[in-house]
């Protein structure tokens, strides 16, 4: 199939950046979107041009890696990873607006790769149960309901690829935040530090330069994990449950 | 020493020459439930207040890497870690699907410390040291109680206890799991600890920034050069001791499950400073990956081996038959591994599950796309226990499967295939887990330890933590003890030349301007690879792939295209600088498996089968473990492995 690559290239935090037009005639339905750019950058390699930088690694959709804005849309139309993202999502003769994530938390490095350690710190604010290692007591002493199992699950399934917040227009990280938050707190192994824990993550959230939540939604809609909405008032209760104490 | 020692020609590309053999002093002596104990009693200790004076490098962040970080800084010690990828969370432990073994016997259905220990030395091939294996499979059950305690999400059963399900080549139900994604799960759990002592001070973290080069001095590693990947500077850094937990090169092969950017160049490098490298033919064929599509492909997806729990596998009788599989009736279906392997079935081991693949689309039974693919099917299955139910199970890998086939296996069985999946070889270490480089210590994949031949399912998340969590935290604290340090001047000759040669190197890759790209040279070593000294291997191919290695590498040398500069981020010239230490690499693992004249678990020998086509090991001349060390030409030592508790017997699973 024929595609149009229309993608963003900025040489440098510095540069203005800019759209460049990258024909692809022989593209294939089974191919990875992933693997478009890969077979585009060898022809680029090959012509004495510079290949696109992206940022990639497990490709089979856990790592968190990847991600561009396709069409506007973080991730491109479907709701899964760019790497799980195939050709046959879109049509012979197509032209494809290709973008980094874009928002204040995260600045672009080069291209299409774009900063996120802003998440990792995140994490490093309270993201965590203090547990030493070598003293830890037998996995059957405390017994966690199913559904909180579940529930706590459902949300450490965030693979922290940052397409909430490219899909926030705020630029907003409470979806992450709060999938990691609700993640901990309905453990009863997170219970010592549920309160600190999200004080400071949110905190560190504001201090990064993401935005505050409207409830618009976006980021549930481009969460290729499906991280619910509902994560979000989560984190909003248990925020106000530790302000109390404050 | 085994006969065929003399058999080296300096003139064969597979020369080499016969050293000293090696031995792992470390292991103490005594009953093989004692050792551990012993070996903790009697190791050195560091008074807290000491530690903090003490710098640890530890490169790599997954799941043996990050559990290394967080409980050396943990202790006090000050730890300075790297990852190449953007964040730590993103090592490509985090891709491993299935689960994790642990000995808890919560299912009450016979296993024990012993049980694991056993099954793990005939897994692989008995090939592996025996005190290793036995302290992996005691420190199993601590890791559970661990990754609970970090509050890692572990399926567990309406009363609130955890769940458990079996895998390949075992009896019991011993291994943990959270859903299809327990490699996350773990290695979210070891980030978040690190993560602690990032904020704490304890770890200081370095991102996107890649290890090239090992600095040794005085004849023990004190440090590395590493460059940054945004930045394209090259620095070094100095410590006390090196901690390589940099996983596994199967990427050597191309087209792998692993990630894109895994690598061998931190252990290559340490290999080419000192480290003897340790089995390095010893390759493990997962036996159910997506079959590959077309030439675009850059990398094989795997399906969880747990899906052999419930899934079936079975071809069809009559070789080409091209019926969409609904329309074969059950009599003219083949359910191969029920068949020859009535006791284990569909969970044999995976170098058996993936070899009897091979065998049945070799003899034309293959469907799909140019016949290489056997059906996994969940009819069964989803008639017995309800979509919902096996939507509980698996739900994820399913969607995956779909995702990247677009073919729904809720309604026709997966198509399966065996592809590069985990390299039981890597740099040799003793007990302690330290190479032959004094300090240099080597954890997880990038080691060659407890696996042997052929590694089981959901054993490498247990290696990797036991390494990381507990084993170690105690035996690193001894080589620190035991002290002798002098002061390393940043200035000393020994540091600045190895960062010179660094620089050297990446100018030389820069100013090639040849005409093909990095991944061209890459595919076709891949290629090769695969073909020769994939899932089956014979001395003549092994020559074949052996004469034209030297060849590539020439060429790539001649004639590779780097574009852009050093002195920033340039993701061709991470990749150069990677294919340059596999097309090295690639030449060793052939000539160890030439050398090889048996088959054991991953390395399967035409010239050596029994008559149903079983791998025949050779005890009397192969019970030991090929240890290479660098030179003009390799210089393979001998480790012989005794069996005192698991007698070697034909690996048998019928």
């Amino acid at each position: 199939m024929k595609l149009t690559l229309r993608v963003w290239r900025q040489r440098g935090p510095e540069d203005g950046g800019r759209l460049v037009e990258y024909p692809v005639e022989d593209a294939s339905p089974d191919m990875s979107f992933l693997e478009l750019l890969d077979v585009l950058n060898e022809r680029l390699i090959e012509t004495g041009d510079e290949p696109i930088a992206f940022d990639h690694d497990c490709r089979e959709g856990i790592c968190g890696a990847c991600g561009v804005v396709i069409n506007g849309r973080a991730h491109g139309p479907e709701r899964t990873t760019t790497c799980q993202l195939h050709l046959r999502s879109f049509r012979d003769g197509d032209v494809l607006d290709v973008e980094p994530w874009r928002a204040g938390g995260f600045p672009v490095v080069k291209d299409l790769v774009v900063d996120r350690s802003a998440f990792d710190r995140i994490i490093q604010a309270g993201g965590y149960v203090t547990a030493p290692t070598g003293s830890a007591p037998e996995a059957h002493a405390t017994p966690v309901p199913k559904p909180d199992a579940d529930l706590a699950f459902d949300n450490a399934t965030c693979i922290g690829c940052g397409a909430c917040v490219a899909a926030c227009p705020n630029g907003s990280a409470m979806l992450f935040t709060s999938a990691k938050v609700s993640h901990l707190n309905s453990l009863p192994q997170g219970q010592p530090e549920r309160g600190q824990r999200v004080l400071d993550m949110v905190d560190t959230m504001d201090a990064e330069g993401f935005g505050g939540c409207t409830n618009t939604g976006e980021c549930v809609a481009s969460c290729p994990k499906g991280i619910p909405l509902t994560s979000i008032a989560t984190l909003n209760r248990e925020f106000l449950r530790a302000t109390r104490t404050r | 020493m085994p006969d065929h020692d003399t058999d080296h020609d300096a003139d064969h590309p597979g020369g080499y020459t016969t050293g000293e053999p090696i031995a792992d002093h470390a292991a103490p002596e005594g009953p093989i439930a004692q050792r551990w104990n012993t070996r903790r009693f009697q190791a050195k200790l560091v008074n807290p207040a000491n530690r903090r004076r003490h710098r640890i490098i530890v490169v790599g962040t997954g799941l043996a890497g990050a559990s290394a970080g967080a409980t050396l800084a943990e202790q006090g010690y000050h730890v300075v870690q790297f990852c190449f990828q953007d964040s730590p969370r993103r090592a490509h432990s985090v891709a491993a699907q299935g689960g994790i073994n642990a000995a808890k016997n919560y299912r009450n259905d016979g296993d024990s410390v012993y049980r694991l220990f056993y099954d793990t030395v005939k897994g692989g091939d008995f090939r592996s040291r025996e005190s290793n294996v036995y302290r992996l499979a005691e420190v199993s059950a601590q890791i559970i109680d661990q990754a609970v305690a970090q509050g890692v999400p572990f399926a567990r059963e309406y009363g609130g206890l955890l769940d458990t399900r079996s895998f390949g080549g075992v009896q019991v139900q011993r291994t943990f799991y959270a859903r299809g994604q327990t490699g996350q799960q773990l290695l979210l759990g070891a980030y978040q600890a690190l993560s602690r002592q990032i904020d704490a001070g304890g770890v200081e973290i370095h991102p996107r920034t890649e290890m090239l080069d090992l600095v040794v001095a005085d004849g023990r590693a004190r440090g590395i050069v590493a460059r940054d990947l945004v930045t394209g500077e090259v620095s070094t850094h100095l410590a006390d001791a090196v901690v390589l937990a940099t996983g596994g090169y199967g990427n050597v092969f191309s087209l792998s499950t692993n990630a894109k950017g895994s690598n061998a160049s931190a252990i290559w490098r340490a290999h080419k400073r000192g480290a003897y490298f340790a089995n390095p033919c010893f390759t493990q064929i997962h036996p159910t990956c997506i079959p590959r599509s077309g030439e675009h492909q850059s990398k094989l997806t795997l399906m969880s081996e747990s899906l052999r729990n419930d899934g079936r596998i079975w071809v069809p009788r009559r070789p080409g038959d091209e019926r969409p599989p609904a329309e074969i009736p059950e009599s003219e279906r083949d359910y191969y591994l029920e068949r020859q392997y009535p006791s284990f079935g569909n969970l044999v081991p995976r170098d058996i599950a993936s070899r009897a693949a091979k065998n049945v689309c070799d003899a034309g039974y293959g469907v799909g796309p140019g016949g290489l693919g056997v059906y996994l099917d969940f009819a069964d299955a989803l008639a017995r226990m309800g979509r919902p139910a096996v939507e509980a199970k698996y739900g994820n890998l399913f969607e995956m499967y779909e995702r990247i086939t677009a073919e729904d296996p809720y309604e026709v069985p997966m198509r399966i295939y065996p592809a590069i999946h985990y390299t039981m070889g890597g740099l040799w270490v003793d007990y302690d887990l330290q190479s032959t480089v004094p300090g240099l210590f080597v954890i997880g994949e990038a080691n060659f330890s407890d696996h042997g031949a052929n590694r089981l399912g959901a054993s490498a998340l247990m290696q990797g933590l036991a390494d990381g969590y507990f084993v170690l935290p105690t035996t690193l604290n001894d080589y620190i003890a035991r002290g002798g340090f002098t002061a390393l001047d940043p200035a000393d000759p020994a540091v600045r030349t190895v960062e010179s040669e660094v620089r050297a190197r990446l100018e030389r890759l820069l100013s090639i301007e040849g005409t093909r790209s990095v991944d061209s040279f890459h595919r076709e070593l891949g290629h090769l690879l695969w073909d020769h000294c994939g899932m089956s291997r014979t001395a003549e191919g092994l020559r074949k792939a052996l004469e034209r290695v030297p060849g590539l590498r020439a060429e790539f040398w001649r004639d590779v295209r780097v574009p852009g500069a050093g002195a920033e981020l340039n993701q061709e010239l991470e990749k150069a600088a990677r294919v340059a230490d596999f097309l090295e690499l690639a030449e060793l693992l052939l000539l160890d498996a030439l050398v090889r004249e048996e088959s054991c678990g991953g390395h399967f020998r035409e010239e050596h089968q029994t008559d149903d086509g079983e791998a025949l090991r050779d005890d009397e001349r192969f019970a030991y473990v090929a240890a290479w060390e660098h030179g003009t030409r390799p210089v393979l030592h001998h480790e012989i492995l005794n069996f005192d508790h698991v007698h070697p017997t034909q690996r048998s699973y019928t």
